[in-house]
């Protein structure tokens, strides 16, 4: 019997002391004029935001007091990320940070690692890229070429990232890399190592994207050396974690609120009295997005509970990203207009930088297709 | 799972494996009362497991009460259980004892309207209800309407007073049935008995969709990995993969909706939750249906294979107490007049 369970969460007291903390601090960052909601998407980068958002005690909540976190819960965090995307914050310095890097650190990083990365993550003040993707290693991320040779007390790392988000801003990468021989396990000997981006050694060389903005990079490695106690994990226990931890990262909200602030802005701009046609278009969006939400702070339930919902933490991206990427399909036909090429400042503008967006959605991540391939395995069909 | 639910799953589902087999789902759409099946149900409770204690309920929570439905029409279960459970909660709201046997609701269409009346030996109703489910097969009817500006309940015997019968596509009777002052056995103020008729209505067809789609799939995880074309089993190719993990998507997101309309109803039905429930899960009746039977090919289109029983049930759920645009309309209206600002506070409130 296949069965999905999506149990109810009780969201702790404590939680809704901390959503409406979130949406105070939201309410003043907007009236001052820090950012506006609709310029935003969970990529933008503002490094003054994060740091703020640091002080606030919203960044590396779940991790240990004496590494700089909060020792909050799963939910605490979850209510604090859903209250950021939903109010259109620009997390996107700190994101990858506090979703995954600092995550991986906290469990796989040495002593030295955990006592001088993590409170600065923290603190807002210290960011990450992700290094997974090469220029031959896309979904197949096995196929990864970028290799790293041990030397005496660390390994000296060659090769090219790409697609590597932020990396011409943020202060470290985790880069994924072959240190063992090719072996009849194409997913045997590789290692992840924290890569300090400031160090000589490291070229990072902007890759523009198709709106013309500077988010993704190529990061070339050229005999970078890399010191033991900055591998993650064990030697040849990269593929291990990348598969295993990121199955976790796949049903938060920000699989499924990339779009919000345009369905927001077209309810405005619909107004309080729509037609039927209107009206059921919102509606069947709210109907997807409560069914969402409830999925995802469920897979958030079961995670702290220890559980290992894997099948249905996919399937929350999958059924998520589709929904993000109807919003703008959906909303153009309502509101006639013409996207605009902009900051989002108009909603032609903000019509347009989500259309323009909306292809990222599902390939971020690890594509639909993969995902697909992997919901397929936990359905026993592979 | 809790001790209850996994006990009252045995119970319900040793039932259907022994009461619901396809001879029964057959002779049930030629006509005939699967008694031996209904008493089973009975027997252990579950057709009254939807009733409060005080009303003659037994004892089950309201969310293991629609857990048995969810079952039963994963089973694809040819019995009123959805409107006994509906019926029966109408009336314990309204403080009316529930009668035993299968019951109904009546009207279920919104253009029907029932005029009661009071009359001197107590109150009578008239008019015409179309395609009342099980209206050809149950002893009592719940009807619904208004008296003196005040929405009321009543009981009323309907042995024998279904007109023409008609069939859903899952061969479910819809009866039409017309009254003239029939007397009522008992009737009480029932506040917003239309809407509340109508609303837990969706949620249990909501719920019971939810059970068909879990079998839908099932079927098509197994015809996957049992069919072999070009050397292998099918669930080996990717496109096949890809369809399943699009109609997992469906379901899982069917359960979800299903279990929040539940969880928010136990009362009286949550509005925002079964406007929600009916529309998502009706979304993913149609879209899950159409996967499960691409992979099936010429074998899901058989009446010798089973998934029929259940798709054909998908196709007639969705469209009975309001379909989708219906729900969806009525959701959009009500978070537009509440404005943009209104929107997060409302999903973010559980």
């Amino acid at each position: 019997m296949h069965e999905f369970r999506y149990d109810p969460v009780q969201l702790p007291a404590s939680a809704q002391i901390l959503r409406s903390d979130v949406r105070t601090f939201i309410a003043e960052e907007v009236a001052s004029g820090a950012f506006t909601p609709s310029r935003n998407s969970w990529n933008t980068f503002d490094a003054d935001f994060s740091r703020r958002c640091g002080e606030r005690g919203y960044i590396g909540m779940r991790w240990p007091k004496q590494y700089g976190g909060h020792e909050r819960s799963a939910l605490e965090r979850y209510v604090v990320t859903e209250e950021l995307l939903a109010g259109g914050a620009p997390v996107g310095a700190h994101w990858v940070a506090d979703r995954q890097s600092g995550h991986q650190i906290l469990r796989y990083g040495s002593d030295r690692a955990k006592q001088t990365i993590l409170p600065k993550i923290a603190a807002g003040v210290c960011f990450f890229s992700i290094g997974m993707s090469e220029p031959d290693s896309g979904s197949d991320l096995a196929a990864v070429r970028t290799r790293a040779i041990q030397v005496e007390s660390g390994w000296k790392i060659s090769g090219t990232k790409v697609w590597t988000s932020g990396a011409h801003r943020t202060n470290y990468l985790i880069a994924l890399a072959r240190t063992g021989p090719k072996e009849e396990d194409r997913h045997a000997g590789m290692t992840q190592f924290i890569v300090d981006l400031s160090h000589p050694g490291v070229t990072v060389r902007p890759i523009y994207n198709l709106y013309g903005g500077h988010d993704f990079n190529e990061v070339v490695f050229d005999e970078y050396f890399v010191p033991d106690d900055m591998i993650l994990g064990g030697v040849g226990m990269g593929w291990k974690m990348v598969t295993g931890e990121l199955a976790f990262e796949r049903s938060g909200p920000d699989r499924f609120l990339s779009t919000y602030q345009l369905l927001l802005e077209s309810i405005r701009a619909i107004g309080p009295d729509p037609d039927d046609r209107s009206a059921n278009e919102i509606g069947r969006f709210v109907a997807h997005l409560a069914t969402l939400r409830r999925m995802s702070t469920s897979v958030a339930g079961m995670l702290e509970r220890g559980a290992q919902p894997i099948v249905e933490a996919a399937l929350v991206k999958d059924v998520g990203t589709t929904f993000e990427r109807e919003v703008p399909e959906t909303f153009r036909h309502l509101i006639p207009t013409e996207p605009t090429l902009g900051e989002g400042g108009s909603y032609p503008e903000l019509l347009g930088m989500t259309i323009l967006r909306a292809p990222g959605f599902t390939i971020r991540g690890g594509t639909r297709e993969i995902l697909r391939g992997m919901i397929a395995r936990g359905l026993g069909l592979r | 799972m809790s001790e209850i639910r996994d006990d009252l799953l045995k119970t319900v589902d040793r039932i259907f494996d022994e009461h619901c087999q396809k001879s029964v789902r057959e002779s049930a759409e030629a006509g005939e009362w699967p008694a031996a099946l209904w008493q089973a149900l009975e027997e252990v409770g579950v057709t009254r497991a939807a009733l409060p204690e005080g009303a003659g309920g037994s004892g089950i929570e309201f969310e293991d009460a629609m857990f048995a439905l969810r079952r039963s029409a994963y089973h694809a279960a040819p019995v009123p259980l959805a409107e006994t459970m509906l019926a029966g909660r109408l009336l314990a709201a309204a403080g009316i004892a529930v009668p035993e046997g299968g019951l109904t609701v009546a009207p279920v269409q919104r253009n029907d309207q029932l005029k009661l009346a009071k009359e001197a030996s107590g109150a009578t109703v008239s008019g015409t209800a179309h395609r009342v489910p099980w209206g050809n097969l149950c002893a009592h009817a719940v009807v619904v309407g208004e008296l003196d500006g005040i929405g009321v309940a009543g009981l009323i015997s309907i042995v024998g007073a279904a007109g023409s019968v008609e069939r859903n596509l899952a061969g479910e009777p819809r009866a039409l049935l017309r009254f003239e002052r029939a007397p009522l056995i008992a009737f009480a103020p029932l506040e917003g008995a239309l809407s509340r008729l109508e609303t837990e209505g969706a949620l249990y067809r909501s719920v019971q969709m939810a059970g068909a789609l879990e079998r839908t799939l099932e079927y098509a995880l197994l015809y996957a990995n049992e069919r072999v074309q070009f050397g292998r089993p099918i669930a080996k190719f990717q496109a096949i993969q890809h369809m399943l993990a699009v109609l997992a998507g469906h379901v899982a997101a069917a359960s979800a909706a299903a279990d929040a309309a539940v969880e928010t109803s136990g009362i009286a039905p949550d509005e925002f939750g079964v406007s929600v429930g009916k529309s998502r899960i009706g979304e993913a009746a149609g879209k899950g249906a159409e996967i499960a039977h691409q992979v099936h090919g010429a074998m899901g289109y058989t009446r010798e294979h089973n998934l029929h029983y259940s798709t054909r049930r998908l196709w007639s759920w969705r469209d009975e107490f309001g379909n989708e645009s219906y729900w969806q309309t009525r959701l959009g209206r009500a978070v537009a007049a509440q404005g943009a600002d209104a929107l997060w506070p409302m999903l973010s409130r559980l």
